[in-house]
């Protein structure tokens, strides 16, 4: 945040131990706890939501299975019947992620998905999870997706390398899609908040100039809401998509 | 083509378990000032490790509790509506055979009551014409018997007005003339006009 007439906007991703020495040992920081408290909600959101068990549900509940129905539509719709499997992995990706998105647009709290090592990791897992069901389910066919068919063979020397860089890519693209859109996000409410408070010590016309970057502030909120959902979606549609073509022959 | 969940559970426990190691082996990459990018940070692939074991156990409550009850839910709910419409079903079924049976009975019914009307309509008809018939008949015999009753008192009355026409004539000569007629002459008179009137 604001630190005199500085703003070091990059403070907020800062990682700090928690619980004293033993966190420190145990490599615990603020990033395991929302992580923790992102399952949790989540899972208490369905515990609670689906404690009635009514055949005609109450509002929680409708929402709890709304939630579940969208996510496995997606999976179903996108692999295909072959999504059923899937549809645990890409709840509980698509869950993590909007709840750790979600989280960290709430004061004093940690945007774990900010964070290219987590975003890295969870588009690794992706990408190891879909190399797998492809070697599983087509075998060494597997490979010949990186020749394009119909391609004339004597361009195999540059096409085999351009598809395999293409397929490569992918956890790359996919993790700082959504990291770079949490940073932007958080660095631009960082910068605003930090006007605002820089203006309010500037006197009346700083009061009423603070009122601008206040405004923009709210807007973003709500973009930042938007966007929270939609990179958490975009996550979780391809990975099916990823999915998709490793379980077709 | 259904994948068997254990190859997704290995897959995704191998995935989890080398992520450490991608983020270890990752380049040097740590640009001053930007906290995301100081992999020499024990704290950077704490998070990772921990989000790693934080994300499997999530997605094993998600698999194996959370999601299979919203699950049962829904397939209960769909269950009984499908239940509960084929029932609907049925008893529209029903009720549209029991309307048919009722129509049916009720064309049998008004069938059977026109029969029954139309046969004694019929036997009225018939029980009225005897009567009729019989009735005709009787009094038929009746009017004969009238008839030769009039007729024998007729002829017995005009038997009977000869000797008085006879009395009645000789007595208005006698008074006409002062004569006594000739009895024969008269009566032969008297039964010529009688022949006359008769005939």
């Amino acid at each position: 945040m604001a630190g005199g007439s500085s703003i070091n906007v990059l403070e907020q991703f800062e990682l700090h131990p928690v619980l004293g020495g033993f966190g420190e040992a145990l490599r615990f920081s603020q990033a395991p706890v929302f992580m923790i408290v992102a399952c949790v909600i989540v899972l208490a959101f369905l515990h609670y939501g689906m404690k009635p068990a009514a055949v005609v549900p109450g509002r929680l509940q409708a929402a709890a299975e709304v939630c579940y129905e969208f996510v496995r539509n997606l999976a179903v719709d996108t692999i295909g019947p072959e999504g059923v499997a899937f549809f645990p992995f890409i709840f509980a990706l698509f869950f993590f992620i909007l709840a750790g998105n979600y989280l960290g647009l709430l004061p004093y709290s940690y945007t774990f998905t900010s964070h290219i090592a987590v975003t890295f990791a969870m588009a690794m897992m992706v990408f190891i999870l879909s190399v797998i069901v492809s070697l599983k389910v087509q075998g060494f066919k597997f490979f010949a997706h990186f020749m394009p068919p119909g391609a004339p063979v004597a361009l195999a020397p540059l096409l085999v390398p351009i598809e395999i860089l293409s397929f490569l890519s992918r956890p790359v693209s996919l993790s700082i899609r959504l990291f770079a859109n949490m940073v932007a996000g958080h660095v631009m409410f960082d910068i605003f908040a930090s006007f605002v408070i820089m203006l309010a010590g500037l006197g009346f016309f700083g009061d009423v100039l603070a009122v601008g970057p206040l405004v923009i502030n709210i807007a973003l909120m709500g973009l930042e809401l938007l966007v929270g959902v939609l990179q958490a979606y975009v996550f979780a549609i391809l990975t099916c998509i990823y999915l998709r073509e490793a379980v077709s022959h | 083509m259904r994948l068997p969940v254990s190859l997704i559970r290995h897959s995704l426990m191998m995935g989890v378990a080398s992520l450490p190691l991608l983020v270890a082996a990752a380049p040097g990459a740590h640009a001053a000032g930007m906290p995301q990018l100081d992999f020499r940070n024990p704290l950077l692939t704490g998070q990772v490790v921990w989000g790693a074991g934080i994300f499997l156990f999530f997605y094993l409550a998600l698999r194996g509790w959370a999601l299979p009850r919203v699950g049962t839910v829904l397939e209960n709910r769909s269950q009984r509506i499908n239940g509960d419409l084929d029932q609907a079903h049925q008893a529209k079924a029903d009720a549209d055979a029991a309307v048919r049976d009722l129509n049916q009975t009720k064309k049998a019914a008004a069938a059977e009551a026109q029969a029954h009307l139309d046969s004694v309509l019929a036997a009225e008809k018939k029980a009225a014409a005897d009567r009729l018939a019989q009735l005709g008949a009787k009094l038929e015999t009746e009017i004969a018997a009238a008839e030769a009753g009039v007729a024998k008192e007729r002829a017995q009355a005009l038997q009977s007005l000869r000797p008085i026409a006879g009395d009645v004539a000789e007595a208005l000569v006698r008074r006409l003339t002062g004569v006594a007629p000739d009895r024969s002459r008269i009566e032969q008179a008297v039964a010529t006009v009688a022949a006359r009137v008769q005939g």
